[in-house]
């Protein structure tokens, strides 16, 4: 069964399928500056700073709406990132390691906060936790437009900031010198990277949420070097990563959608790491290239070398040649001799051609 | 204080100090986040020992979680080698990769069993002493007071032995390769405790919270030493500090002493942060406010060497006129005369301001220079 069929029939899967495919464009596209910016792991540490904002949610207002509680995710994911960069502004502690305090530190408190709440006697509060741990397989038509709307406002803030987002992200120095408020970008840049992962947690789980920012965009990265089509693209492999994981998780009985979205997008970034233009296939291709040209260059040499020993044009044995560069020459003749540059006679014996006296001539 | 209150605080203090010791060497190498990668990694190898033995008691289950801590950290630098992808991404790329992996291979081989994902993440320390150790008759005392002492006594004998080696390739990488100490063996020496360590430590705190214990006390260390040797004991002790202070709060609170714990590492590192002698915010600010007076007391040297001997010297030399004239407020000036008089570089007669020798000297080095 095609997916698009199968897609059409099933309401549950439609909705997963299409929340799924939304937060991969909206993960993205936002996650494409965060990889650039070397921040890959904000998505990581946001998702485990929310848990403390989701119960104090609870605490305070006394509700498990989920916009409330996203809102509280929020807050403390935010919060958790201006204290890194303070932390990395004001100490020689690195962002590796003040990432890794807030994140680990937050979630600490948000578990107090958990259990706390959890030993009072209202039953209330049951499931709080599964925000944090997310089930994309309960996906409502209302996380969807949630997901839906945090898109298209990301889509617009970014086409508006589009000149001050690219120039903090490949040159923040640069950017404030011209007079753009580089700290309002920044500013900006998380706060949607936050409101994405926040909505984005109770679907697929805080784990499974770092790797959506994170896989899209480092799979786009091989493909281009330029930012509109980087975020393009990423946004085009997450809805791939999204739609794909959900059908086969659909498909097949206990497949979990959260890691399967996740695997799906893990293997388009091996693909693209191995078969993209700067990838490592086309990588080795191109050194293989240039060492089988250089080898040539210097079999064309030799040959010249030769035949100025003997005083004019003289054929040579492959042993000889290979004698003179201490390699096997036969793959570099044969290649010369494609070019036009040498010929060799019925004895296996090799020798320039008027065109490869020239070329040898000119190196 | 009852044995199993006892207990519970061993385990979280011998914990914590194993942690402290490998998570010294993670800050300083700029690794930490690793420590966050394994922790998660952690499951996957479970669920895939799970496949192999069948059993959830196995000692086989740590011995692949182990392994795949380690191989964890090597997929990353497979990937960091390539250069097409940088080391935050690669974190990024092959944690939940393998944490996909373990979720899968749990709801699909092992539900129903005892192997909730959750636990792996969150962990609880208060049902530690109900899991003992009985052999020969003997009860030697909570499993995982056990397993994390042996895995102490590992990580602090492997670190004493490589003192010299680990010390180089933490601070001098290319110094370590070229008198041939293998700093990429030893990364992997390191690596290898660090996932021993975090797999012991996560059945007793949880993976998320081993990070808590691996970063917070070393990073509160470092703003506080310069020496590897005083930041490892500092780091031990901020760890166990915070280990026995999460336990009281967690009894308090009737809340997750892992979870207190780990607050109570941020408190501490937040103390490091604010309070660190010479380093910290407080002595910052100090600082910050002695300059001020300093160069506000060089200026009114010079202020009075400028108009020494001039007509206009008597007015100049009001302390009522540096307001209008230096632009300092009331209290700023009154701050900077009463100083500079401590220091004896003026005199005050009356209203009016009188350089001494010594303040004629300091104006005149200071315009000099």
């Amino acid at each position: 069964m095609s997916p698009a069929v199968f897609l059409a029939d099933d309401y549950t899967l439609r909705i997963v399928a299409l929340g799924a495919i939304a937060l991969g464009i909206v993960s993205g596209a936002l996650g494409t500056f965060a990889v650039l910016r070397r921040q890959s792991l904000v998505g990581d540490a946001v998702s485990h700073a929310a848990l403390p904002g989701v119960v104090l949610a609870y605490v305070i207002l006394g509700t498990k709406e989920p916009l409330w509680l996203m809102v509280g995710a929020a807050i403390t994911g935010f919060a958790a990132i201006l204290l890194v960069g303070a932390v990395v502004g004001t100490t020689r502690v690195k962002h590796d390691a003040a990432l890794g305090i807030w994140l680990s530190v937050f979630f600490g408190f948000g578990l107090v906060l958990l259990t706390w709440v959890q030993r009072r006697p209202d039953a209330s509060q049951a499931g709080l936790d599964r925000f944090l741990f997310g089930q994309a397989a309960t996906v409502l038509e209302r996380d969807v437009w949630t997901i839906a709307i945090v898109g298209l406002i990301a889509t617009v803030l970014l086409a508006a900031f589009w000149k001050q987002l690219k120039l903090l992200s490949f040159d923040p120095d640069y950017g404030a010198t011209l007079g753009l408020r580089m700290r309002g970008a920044d500013v900006l840049l998380t706060a949607l990277l936050v409101a994405a992962i926040v909505v984005g947690l109770q679907m697929v789980g805080a784990v499974l949420m770092s790797a959506m920012i994170v896989a899209p965009a480092a799979a786009a990265r091989q493909w281009t070097n330029r930012l509109g089509a980087m975020t393009v693209i990423a946004a085009g492999v997450g809805a791939l990563a999204g739609s794909t994981g959900a059908v086969l998780s659909a498909q097949t009985e206990r497949l979990p959608t959260g890691p399967t979205i996740v695997l799906v997008a893990t293997a388009i970034v091996i693909v693209s790491l191995l078969v993209a233009p700067r990838g490592i296939l086309a990588r080795e291709l191109r050194a293989r290239r240039a060492r089988a040209g250089l080898e040539a260059q210097v079999v064309l040499a030799d040959l010249a070398a030769l035949e100025r020993l003997h005083g004019g044009p003289h054929p040579h044995p492959a042993a000889t040649l290979s004698a003179v560069t201490a390699a096997d020459p036969s793959a570099a003749l044969h290649e010369l001799e494609a070019r036009g540059l040498v010929v060799h006679d019925g004895d296996g014996l090799w020798s320039l051609t008027e065109r490869g006296r020239t070329e040898a001539s000119r190196r | 204080m009852s044995q199993g209150q006892l207990e519970i605080i061993a385990i979280a203090v011998v914990t914590a100090i194993a942690c402290a010791l490998v998570g010294t060497f993670l800050v300083l190498r700029r690794q930490s986040l690793l420590s966050d990668a394994i922790g998660h990694s952690v499951l996957v190898g479970i669920a895939a020992g799970f496949l192999v033995v069948a059993s959830t008691t196995s000692p086989f289950l740590l011995l692949a979680a182990t392994l795949a801590g380690v191989a964890t950290v090597a997929l990353v630098e497979l990937i960091t080698s390539t250069r097409l992808v940088r080391e935050d991404a690669a974190i990024g790329l092959v944690f939940p990769a393998l944490f996909s992996i373990g979720v899968i291979i749990v709801s699909r081989y092992a539900d129903g069993v005892h192997l909730d994902t959750d636990a792996v993440l969150l962990g609880e320390l208060a049902f530690a002493p109900f899991d003992r150790v009985v052999l020969l008759g003997w009860d030697w005392g909570p499993a995982s007071l056990l397993l994390m002492g042996v895995v102490l006594v590992v990580d602090a004998a492997v670190i004493a032995v490589l003192w010299k080696e680990l010390k180089l390739a933490t601070f001098d990488p290319a110094l370590a390769l070229t008198l041939g100490f293998a700093p990429v063996a030893l990364n992997y020496v390191l690596m290898t405790l660090v996932s021993v360590t975090a797999v012991g430590a996560f059945n007793a705190v949880g993976s998320i919270l081993v990070v808590a214990l691996m970063i917070a006390p070393p990073a509160a260390a470092y703003l506080l030493t310069d020496r590897l040797d005083r930041m490892l004991v500092l780091a031990a002790a901020i760890g166990a500090v915070s280990a026995i202070a999460g336990y009281w709060v967690a009894a308090a609170l009737d809340a997750s002493i892992a979870g207190c714990v780990a607050a109570c590492c941020g408190a501490a590192f937040v103390a490091a942060w604010a309070f660190a002698p010479g380093r910290g915010l407080v002595a910052a600010v100090r600082r910050r406010a002695r300059q001020r007076v300093a160069f506000g007391q060089t200026m009114l040297a010079i202020h009075l060497a400028n108009h020494e001997g001039t007509p206009l010297a008597e007015r100049e030399s009001q302390v009522d006129h540096l307001r209008d004239h230096l632009r300092w407020s009331p209290e700023f000036a009154r701050t900077v005369v009463e100083s500079a008089g401590r220091a004896g570089l003026v005199t005050r007669a009356g209203e009016v301001l009188v350089l001494t020798e010594r303040g004629r000297a300091h104006a005149r080095e200071r315009l000099v220079v």
